[in-house]
């Protein structure tokens, strides 16, 4: 089998103390989606913040595209490509929405004027609002910023955290869609899902993980039809 | 708490310190050091109490010193019936007045729903009570400080014995601290510091510019001391054998008598509230002001009022540091609102605790003797200093001369330099806590 | 009754020097919300920060006098800025490096910091004194008047007279382009917004690229640059003293806060509130009313609220105000 385009291989390690994470392994392939479930603490933002490097893994590695990035700063990650959306204080709120995708592209010395404008397209609501401050929109609005920051960076992999936490069904759908047509340009996802069933529907490859460790990794249609998933973490 | 050994070595080793002085400097200059020393470890109790036992960071030392000063003058000195008949019922009903007026504001502020119309009649209840109170108030302030402006001009105290103005003291600070404390706490925490920082210059401002209150800047001198003065112990027969014996004059015997006086006063006193702060921070009490200190939210969360336990122990500090500025004052026995001075009587006291170690009582303590002989014996050693880097220029070389007299100075630069060190490598302080 | 006359004088004693006032104040004000946005603690070193500033423009003036050069009709002082600014920047970006650095490093509480900037108080302090000592320094020089009392009363031939003294006129104007050029950086260039963007949301801007230590040191040079300004034109107006400028603390933060902490725009408008509070209520406004009043009904006391050395009181009753009825001041600024 030929090497995902991102890679966390056997990943071991936590916040100093015990470990949260055991082996874990978590992969993405170019232009897939690739989804992490699993219950409440089973470690599923731990290990998305151990591939991006806000955590120090005591064991196994991250390669991107091949090449060792386990010892980068995340600062230095999103240089090598990667784009991170936090789960929560994911934007600059008394900014403004074109500064705050101004400052998502703070380390491209280019013209940013084209990724700004295929921003908007991918979110056309932002470009009416794009002299507000971030922080007066509603809150599938602001996630559409906080993603939006992350893309000036023209990364090749996107990872969020949690992008549908608090907001509603129908703003749910319509960012997961926004999902679907980023990977469509040939950008890798990797994101952690409270809502996995609807997560999985869209993933390419989906990762159930249970105390810090690989339950089940297939597709995300065959872990929808797989009745032991779906029993234990799906509700039935 | 018991001191370790290390503990007691770090405070007889202060204790070597100042023998040394009185031998080799003299006698009197230790014992200055020494209650200088002592009060000055009150007042690091007090700040230790706030910042130490609950976080609270207070910069307005100066002002509660000096209301505890004020208390001396308020109750030892004599009154001055000239005074009172030619204006202090005027006086009275100036600040009856006036006092009426803020509480007529507090009600229309809560009898009214809020609107424009609350702000205006705040306002207009503000202006004509303030007429009001300055009618009554200015003339007989006028008359009160016109009587015999050369000594008196003030209506005096109470004439009761100045012992009693040191309780007095804590009151009057406890007061000052409860107004400031009810406004500021439960806001950030550098609120209280500059709303602190705001009371204590307005204090000094009323203490200076109010003359029929304390004399303002003329000062008040003369005041009753709580020990014989030197030239009062000069006469006696024991104290001129005791000079005879040590070999001095019979002046320095006697001031170093007086002075021991007042050294064993204030250890008294500085020896009860140790033992009533240590009792407090070792029990069920104590426990909780840390505990809210280190984790305020949880705390919250488990039912504990923080902001009034906040305010309890501000007022305590407080008062403790009235008390301190009320001992001073009757040892001086004069009250100089143009001595009072922020970096003095507030920054240095805070370098006192950080230095001792905050959260210990005793490391307040130590860390008072420590700093104060250093404030007291860097001026000469930094004049030295001048002197030796400039020996090299001519006797009448402008900046030679500039530099000694700039030698002064070398004690505000020597004390942040001492603050900084020792809040980068020894957080804890010489006695940390425990 | 006589309005003109009236304005004049209020003019004259009271709107002018307000608005100097409040500019000086601003200044000082916007370093302090700077310093607190950015590095996030209650600045305590501000002040004497502050005359530090002025006692390097100070030397460069009398450097600069010393060889005759001069700008006349304009003070000697506006000569030095650019040096005093240098020294303090360098001094401010020293501190930084010797001492909050070292807090930022271990995510200190704010508490530490203040207590740091304490301790830099009193070495900056110290180091002031050393070289001015504690007495007054007036270091005006050139034309002190753009008109005189005189000359005003000759213009319009009014019986009140108004005088435009040229350090009064130099600090409301310059206080204006600072202010604007501040605005400037922070909202349009790459650094000002780096700096926005790091107060708004540390994590973030981190993740963004932008380096802390460069938005920390870019806060501490426009700190310099505004507490030199601040500090040299309050000089000018009305003599330097270090321990005036200690107390100009109060003041300052009394503005910051009741702008709200963190908003440039609510700390000068906090400024020029406290400054006209200050100097409104303890004006004598006896000769403004006499104009004004009916014939017959001139008030004959002074009119003054309160006494001059009160004006602490004031800025303090201010603060009070601010905090009982909106901790997050005007302009809603941060509340922990």
């Amino acid at each position: 089998m030929a090497e995902p385009f991102l890679i966390g291989d056997m990943m071991t390690g936590g916040y100093g103390g015990a470990d949260i994470l055991h082996s874990c392994t978590i992969a993405v392939e170019k232009g897939q989606i690739a989804v992490i479930v699993g219950p409440n603490g089973a470690g599923k933002s731990t290990a998305m913040k151990a591939v991006f490097g806000m955590l120090k893994i005591r064991e196994g590695q991250v390669r991107l595209n091949g090449e060792d990035i386990t010892a980068l700063t995340p600062q230095a990650r999103v240089s090598k490509g990667m784009g991170f959306v936090p789960q929560t204080n994911n934007i600059f709120p008394s900014m403004s929405v074109e500064e705050n995708l101004e400052m998502g592209a703070f380390i491209r010395t280019d013209d940013i004027r084209e990724t700004m404008e295929q921003i908007y397209e991918l979110f056309p609501i932002l470009r009416d609002k794009r002299k507000q401050a971030a922080g007066e929109l509603s809150g599938g609005q602001r996630q559409q910023v906080a993603v939006g920051r992350a893309l000036m960076t023209k990364p090749s992999v996107l990872m969020l955290d949690e992008p549908t936490a608090g907001v509603s069904p129908i703003v749910m759908d319509e960012l997961f869609d926004r999902i679907i047509e980023i990977a469509r340009t040939g950008i890798s996802i990797l994101m952690v899902e409270q809502n996995a069933r609807q997560a999985l529907e869209i993933a390419d490859k989906g990762y159930v993980l249970v105390q810090g460790a690989n339950r089940y990794t297939d597709t995300g249609q065959a872990l929808l039809a797989d009745p032991d998933v779906r029993k234990s973490f799906l509700g039935g | 708490m018991s001191l370790t050994a290390r503990d007691l070595g770090l405070f007889a080793g202060m204790l070597v310190v100042l023998a040394m002085v009185a031998m080799f400097q003299s006698p009197q200059l230790a014992v200055t050091i020494l209650n200088m020393s002592l009060i000055s470890a009150i007042m690091a109790l007090g700040v230790n109490m706030q910042w130490g036992y609950a976080g609270l960071f207070n910069v307005g030392i100066m002002g509660f010193t000096a209301v505890g000063g004020l208390a001396v003058v308020l109750i030892a000195q004599p009154p001055v019936p000239e005074a009172w008949a030619a204006g202090g019922l005027g006086i009275l009903l100036g600040l009856m007045l006036g006092v009426a007026t803020i509480l007529a504001a507090v009600a229309v502020y809560k009898r009214m729903a809020p609107s424009k119309l609350r702000g205006l009649a705040i306002f207009a209840v503000l202006v004509v009570g303030w007429l009001i109170t300055s009618q009554v108030f200015a003339p007989a302030k006028q008359a009160v400080q016109a009587v015999n402006p050369a000594s008196e001009g003030y209506l005096g105290g109470a004439g009761l014995p100045v012992i009693l103005a040191w309780p007095v003291g804590a009151v009057f600070a406890a007061g000052v601290a409860w107004l400031v404390g009810k406004v500021s706490l439960g806001l950030r925490s550098d609120y209280l510091a500059i709303a602190t920082l705001g009371i204590s210059e307005i204090v000094i401002a009323v203490l200076k510019h109010e003359r029929w209150l304390a004399r303002g800047v003329n000062n008040v001198t003369g005041i009753e001391r709580p020990v014989a003065r030197p030239i009062e112990l000069q006469p006696l027969p024991w104290v001129q054998s005791l000079a005879e014996s040590l070999g001095w004059s019979v002046s320095q015997t006697a001031s170093v008598l007086s002075g021991l006086g007042y050294a064993a006063l204030f250890t008294l006193v500085l020896g009860l509230l140790i033992w009533l702060a240590e009792r407090a921070l070792n029990s069920p009490w104590g426990r909780m002001m840390r505990a809210i200190r280190d984790n305020e939210i949880s705390a919250r969360a488990m039912g504990k009022d923080v902001t009034r336990r906040h305010l309890m122990i501000f007022v305590l500090g407080s008062a403790v540091c009235g008390l301190a500025g009320a001992m001073m004052v009757s040892m001086d026995g004069q009250l100089t609102p143009g001595s009072y001075e922020p970096l003095r009587f507030t920054f240095l006291i805070w370098v006192m605790v950080i230095v001792g170690g905050s959260g210990n009582n005793w490391g307040s303590v130590l860390g008072a003797f420590v700093i104060w002989f250093l404030w007291v014996q860097v001026e000469p050693a930094g004049r030295w200093f001048m002197d030796l880097i400039t020996s090299g220029m001519a006797d009448s070389s402008a900046l030679r001369r500039h530099l000694l007299d700039s030698a002064a100075y070398m004690r505000l630069l020597t004390m942040g330099v001492a603050l900084l060190l020792m809040l980068r490598f020894a957080p804890r302080g010489l006695i940390p806590e425990r | 009754m006589e309005p003109l006359n009236a304005l004049v004088s209020v003019s004259n004693f009271m709107l002018i020097p307000a608005l100097a006032y409040g500019s000086q104040l601003a200044l000082g004000a916007l370093g302090i919300t700077l310093i607190f946005s950015i590095l996030r603690f209650a600045h305590f070193a501000h002040g004497d920060t502050m005359a530090l500033g002025t006692a390097a423009v100070i030397g460069g003036t009398w450097f600069l006098q010393a060889r005759g050069i001069s700008i006349d009709p304009l003070p000697t002082a506006l000569l030095a800025i650019p040096f005093g600014i240098l020294v303090l920047a360098a001094y401010l970006l020293a501190a930084d490096r010797l001492v909050y650095r070292y807090y930022r490093k271990v995510k200190a509480k704010p508490m530490i910091f203040v207590m740091a900037s304490l301790g830099v108080m009193f070495v900056t302090n110290g180091i002031t004194r050393l070289f001015m000592g504690v007495g007054e320094t007036r270091f005006e020089d050139g034309g002190r008047f753009l008109f005189t009392v005189r000359e005003f009363r000759d213009w319009t031939g009014l019986t009140e007279g108004m005088a435009l003294r040229s350090a009064q006129a130099v600090t409301i104007v310059t206080a204006l382009v600072v202010m604007v050029v501040l605005f400037w950086f922070l909202n349009r260039t790459r650094a000002g917004k780096s700096m926005r963007a790091y107060s708004d949301n540390e994590d973030l801007a981190l993740l963004s690229g932008i380096n802390p230590e460069r938005v920390v040191r870019i806060t501490w040079v426009i700190t310099a640059i505004l507490l030199v300004l601040a500090g040299t034109l309050y000089g000018l107006d009305k003599g330097f003293r270090p321990f005036n400028y200690f107390q100009l603390l109060l003041p300052m933060f009394a503005a910051a806060i009741l702008g709200g902490l963190g908003s440039p725009i609510g700390a000068i408008v906090g400024a020029y509130v406290v400054a006209f509070a200050e100097m409104g209520i303890t004006f004598a406004w006896r000769r403004v009313f006499s104009y004004l009043a009916p014939e017959g009904m001139e008030p004959s006391a002074m009119m003054q609220l309160l006494p001059v050395d009160y004006k602490f009181a004031v800025t303090f009753a201010i603060l009070v105000i601010v905090l009982l009825f909106r901790p997050t001041g005007i302009f809603k600024g941060k509340v922990l």
